[in-house]
């Protein structure tokens, strides 16, 4: 600030005579400060713009900042697809709960894909037998991850009347990872409604940065 | 309603035919030698005035000292059924005819009872195992199969 505003135009240069640069003293080094200070003071009316996001015109009020976890379950949990798959009696109870008197659609969850690759969950719905066990267990391998598993009533929690049968497999966790157990025989739509909704409670618990949603085995 | 035909009603037409085949005739069944059951299954179904052409349920039953196998013959026609039943002796190796050939649904009725109770039919096309699976250890529906024990079985077996 030596030099600073002493050019021709700046007040009070008369009163120096012809010496250039003017010296430069104290009362100059206060004015000019008051005139940057006048600059910027009208040149800053108008706030900027925050630039962190810059949301264009027809996209404002659609946008929400969240988390990834948050943003991943929340999807996962509202949009779970289940095979359509079924094993026994238990499968009625199912289909009933995805007929209009119960309408599991209003949890995301109509939308029953009859190829295990486009599938999230599994119902295990009804007594599991050894012999449709290597079945079971190659639908849950080829449905892509993350997926869960819900054991439908109590052939599939335990073997239930059938546990000491020869030809029944004692739970399905002998099988595949069960993530809900729904008891029951057979459980009735209100019963698996609620074990479906106890899956959604598990699936926002997880996190991408822990372990995958999902499990396997 | 559907005429049931007694064994005794059906014992006299069998015998004509048949002479050593019939061994019991009473109000519920009648019992023919294991031999001759697949003859007298083809003339009941051939013969006109019989004309038993449906076999609505094969099965087999143990006895412990014998097997006894069941068949439920119904005409459509007639509106009429009858039981037939045969014996066999022995739990090692328990045979006797397939009827097969005399109707088409005795194929997976045979295979089941042999797949459950051990019993052979011989003569049939395809006689494996349903619904258990290859391997399968013994015959479950026999009275004296035991589970062997697993981790989740009681251990006196199951």
């Amino acid at each position: 600030m030596t030099q600073g505003a002493g050019s021709q135009d700046a007040p009070g240069f008369a009163a120096y005579g012809q010496s250039f640069p003017p010296p430069v003293v104290e009362w100059d080094m206060d004015r000019i400060e008051g005139e940057g200070i006048e600059q910027l003071k009208w040149s800053a009316q108008e706030a900027f713009p925050d630039p962190e996001i810059d949301v264009p015109e027809d996209l404002q009020n659609n946008i929400a900042v969240t988390s990834v976890d948050a943003l991943l379950n929340w999807g996962r949990r509202n949009a779970v697809w289940p095979v359509a798959f079924g094993l026994a009696c238990c499968v009625f109870e199912m289909i009933a709960s995805a007929m209009s008197r119960f309408d599991i659609s209003r949890f995301g969850m109509e939308a029953m894909r009859a190829s295990p690759r486009q599938a999230d969950l599994l119902i295990v719905s009804g007594t599991l037998t050894w012999k449709m066990a290597p079945a079971v267990r190659r639908i849950y391998d080829q449905m892509s991850e993350p997926k869960w598993v819900i054991a439908m009533g109590v052939c599939a929690t335990s073997g239930g009347p059938y546990y000491q049968g020869y030809s029944v497999v004692p739970g399905v966790n002998h099988i595949v990872p069960v993530d809900v157990y729904v008891p029951g025989c057979p459980p009735r739509p209100d019963a698996l409604i609620y074990g479906i909704m106890q899956l959604h409670d598990k699936i926002r618990k997880y996190s991408v940065s822990h372990a995958p949603a999902g499990g396997t085995r | 309603m559907t005429t049931a035909v007694t064994g005794n009603e059906l014992a006299d037409t069998v015998q004509r035919r048949f002479p050593e085949a019939v061994e019991e005739a009473s109000e519920g069944a009648l019992r023919v030698a294991p031999d001759a059951i697949a003859d007298v299954c083809r003339f009941l179904r051939e013969d006109a005035l019989q004309d038993f052409d449906l076999l609505s349920s094969l099965t087999a039953v143990d006895y412990v000292e014998y097997f006894e196998i069941v068949y439920h013959l119904t005409s459509i026609a007639r509106n009429a059924s009858v039981v037939l039943k045969a014996r066999v002796y022995g739990r090692e190796a328990p045979a006797l005819p397939s009827v097969v050939g005399v109707w088409q649904g005795a194929d997976l009725q045979e295979r089941e009872a042999f797949d459950l109770m051990g019993v052979t039919f011989t003569g049939h096309p395809n006689l494996k195992r349903m619904l258990t699976w290859e391997g399968f250890q013994g015959y479950p529906l026999r009275r004296d199969y035991l589970e062997p024990p697993l981790p989740y079985t009681w251990p006196q077996g199951g």
